[in-house]
């Protein structure tokens, strides 16, 4: 059985060519805010540029996975929750890392294996983590952030606590068994989490209807009587007003929801992905659909951004992104003699 | 001290550190309405309420999962997985998240979990439910592994498990939950990583853990009196963290080593600990080390079939034996 929104979205046939955010959330937000949003996605959208390019430098190792094109679903994502609440995302979360207030400069340098980093260099790309911004982590295997994050609601239930958990995933996610488990016991426990599904339309080079019997991946939650809905993942307005709704939904009726927002990814899988499966000129009409140049075009004609702003902002967030590589650049090493820190919490070593 | 079952032992366990502290709550498959099958949990749903005593549906990855997230905002969960047969669904939760989170997130975030699960042969389960997987975990840097043999023991270990700051698998034996022994009262506590010498000796040290460790027990005092042997008795407890100093002391004492376990034996416990008495004990040694270990087959079904695939107290016989003719030779030479 379809919830109404499903029936809604899918009425409206919401995705890709149908932005269908609302006006209000341009009129009652206040200015700053709004520029605030711009200046993210921009932040992002630089920093990973320049993450792939200090990977094709070497100075950043393993694997690299770039949220270029998916700005507007992690700003609008994280702009929907409140500071408290807490955040779990899969390896593609550099941007995420950001957005929950880990600083450009920690981020690269856990990139670069800095001491400085924010896992002090033990985790890398894929395994970003701040307890104090309640970023949970970056995990690198696909769908095992999912049952965690159900965990983390779960113990905020128990506790009768406000906060809630978001926990973001790949549309490939929606496939496998943690999935499904993760959503029955949120649903069975009544747990405030809020799903949601980055659906990139790959995975790897898996596209979503090659690997999901029901591409619109929203209609899964039907299984489990979660509500669910489908937005336009390139405007960040509709993203972020989805996530706030489930987030009071989350927060003031425990439930939990679950959002595909419908997005695309300019680059490879990875930053080493040469990126042949992709049909060139599908590439290019998303490129033309270019999330940052969507919301630019939609602050200047509701007159909240003029040029001379828009390059500021650009100005600040390249200058940002600049000293993250100076201060990543600097950083020492973790020391060798520090191996084995870590292995066990408490005393007992080894 | 008291008398009881090892399955009281744990049954009260669990009971005092639920009343203890509200931060530690019971998960997994039919512990509450059906009072757990092996009925380890009786009578804590009635007494702790749905809060504290959590029945999951059957997926193994998805409450192990929700656990280690529990954990990791400070909870303390108790899973219970049926039998370490079903364990391997949750084998990504426990081994890329539950071990490595506190590591590869730089000291940020313990994560505090038991895991309890029983594991063992020997009731004709056949090859799915009958097997010894402890191997897998103690393999894992960042997990904690113990294996309690007496009631006692199983008592003391778990208490300090659920206290410790990380993620411990507490490996149960069927064939043990009926086994009576004194229990100490009150607070009692055993640390994690201690070998325990169940008996003292000096003609041989037989090595051993869990079940095993209480057929050892029963054969060196049937040999003490029937042949005159002295035979000590070393119960490692704990597989990760491992005491070596106190195996390695005893086989300096008794210069004769038999490790007998009921896993399988190719990169088992016993290899582990035969290649460590190598490296540490080399020049003590009077006799090669022998071993003693499950049969490398699925379980069978058939009881002839899978008595003859388990480890026996007749097979460890045999091992002393060849141990005792060496050391005539050497004696004699
Ligand atoms: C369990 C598991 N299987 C396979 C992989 C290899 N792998 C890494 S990313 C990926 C694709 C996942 O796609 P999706 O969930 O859509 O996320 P996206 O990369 O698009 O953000 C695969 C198959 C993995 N990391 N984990």
């Amino acid at each position: 059985m379809e919830t109404r929104q499903q029936r809604k979205a899918a009425a409206q046939g919401a995705g890709p060519g149908d932005p269908r955010s609302p006006a209000s959330l341009l009129e009652g937000t206040d200015r700053e805010t709004l520029l605030n949003y711009y200046y993210q996605m921009v932040l992002i959208r630089y920093f990973e540029e320049k993450a792939g390019e200090m990977y094709t430098r070497a100075r950043i190792g393993g694997y690299c996975h770039l949220n270029l094109g998916e700005e507007a679903t992690v700003v609008g994502f994280c702009a929907g929750l409140e500071a408290d609440d807490y955040v779990y995302t899969n390896y593609r979360e550099h941007g995420y890392a950001i957005c929950r207030g880990i600083s450009p400069a920690v981020v690269m340098a856990e990139l670069f294996g800095k001491k400085t980093g924010c896992s002090s260099g033990r985790g890398g790309s894929m395994h970003l983590f701040d307890l104090k911004r309640r970023f949970m982590g970056g995990y690198g295997i696909v769908g095992g952030q999912l049952p965690l994050a159900v965990g983390a609601a779960f113990a905020l239930a128990y506790r009768g606590a406000r906060e809630i958990v978001a926990c973001q995933m790949g549309d490939g996610t929606t496939n496998g068994g943690p999935f499904h488990e993760s959503l029955n016991l949120a649903k069975l426990y009544r747990l405030p989490v809020v799903f949601l599904i980055v659906n990139n339309q790959y995975g790897m080079g898996t596209r979503v209807d090659q690997g999901s019997a029901v591409p619109d991946l929203y209609r899964k939650a039907c299984a489990y009587d979660i509500r669910s809905e489908r937005v336009d993942g390139t405007d960040l307005l509709a993203v972020l007003e989805a996530v706030r709704t489930a987030a009071r939904i989350a927060r003031e009726e425990r439930e939990p929801s679950l959002i595909e927002a419908v997005s695309y990814r300019f680059r490879g899988h990875s930053v080493v992905d040469p990126d042949r499966y992709r049909p060139e000129d599908e590439v290019r009409r998303w490129r033309e659909r270019d999330p940052i140049l969507l919301y630019a075009t939609r602050l200047k004609e509701a007159g909240l951004m003029d040029e001379s702003t828009r390059q500021e902002l650009e100005a600040r967030a390249q200058h940002e992104v600049e000293e993250a590589v100076r201060f990543a650049e600097e950083s020492e090493f973790p020391s060798v003699e520090e191996l084995y820190d870590f292995v066990y919490a408490g005393e007992g070593g080894r | 001290m008291a008398e009881m079952t090892y399955r009281q032992a744990l049954h009260d366990t669990l009971r005092e550190e639920l009343q203890r502290d509200e931060n530690v709550f019971l998960i997994g498959e039919e512990i509450g309405r059906f009072e757990g099958s092996y009925k380890i949990t009786a009578g804590l749903l009635q007494e702790f309420g749905p809060k504290r005593v959590v029945d999951t549906p059957i997926c193994e990855n998805g409450f192990v999962g929700l656990a280690i997230g529990a954990a990791m905002l400070g909870l303390r969960p108790i899973v219970e997985i049926m039998t370490i047969n079903f364990i391997a669904l949750a084998m990504d939760e426990i081994v890329n998240h539950a071990a490595k989170i506190y590591y590869m997130f730089g000291g940020q975030c313990p994560v505090p979990l038991v895991i309890r699960t029983p594991g063992g042969g020997g009731q004709q389960l056949s090859a799915t439910h009958s097997q010894n997987l402890e191997v897998w975990f103690a393999h894992v840097p960042g997990l904690k592994v113990v294996a309690p043999s007496t009631p006692a023991d199983a008592r003391g270990l778990l208490r300090t498990a659920v206290r410790d700051d990380n993620p411990v698998l507490f490996l149960e034996n069927l064939a043990l939950y009926n086994t009576r022994g004194e229990v100490p009262e009150g607070d009692y506590t055993i640390p994690i990583g201690k070998a325990q010498v169940m008996k003292e000796g000096h003609d041989l040290t037989i090595i051993s853990y869990s079940r095993m460790a209480v057929v050892a027990l029963d054969v060196a005092r049937r040999l003490e009196q029937e042949r005159q042997l002295s035979i000590e008795v070393v119960d490692v407890r704990s597989l990760r963290p491992l005491d070596h100093e106190t195996v390695v002391n005893s086989v300096k004492k008794t210069n004769r080593a038999i490790i007998f376990e009921e896993d399988w034996r190719s990169y088992g416990v016993g290899a582990e600990l035969a290649a460590t008495l190598q490296e540490e004990a080399f020049d003590y040694l009077d006799a090669p080390i022998q071993r003693v270990a499950g049969a490398e087959v699925p379980l069978p079904y058939s009881k002839p079939l899978e008595q003859a695939a388990l480890p026996s107290a007749r097979q460890l016989v045999e091992a002393v034996d060849r141990l005792a003719i060496r050391k005539r030779r050497v004696v004699y030479a």
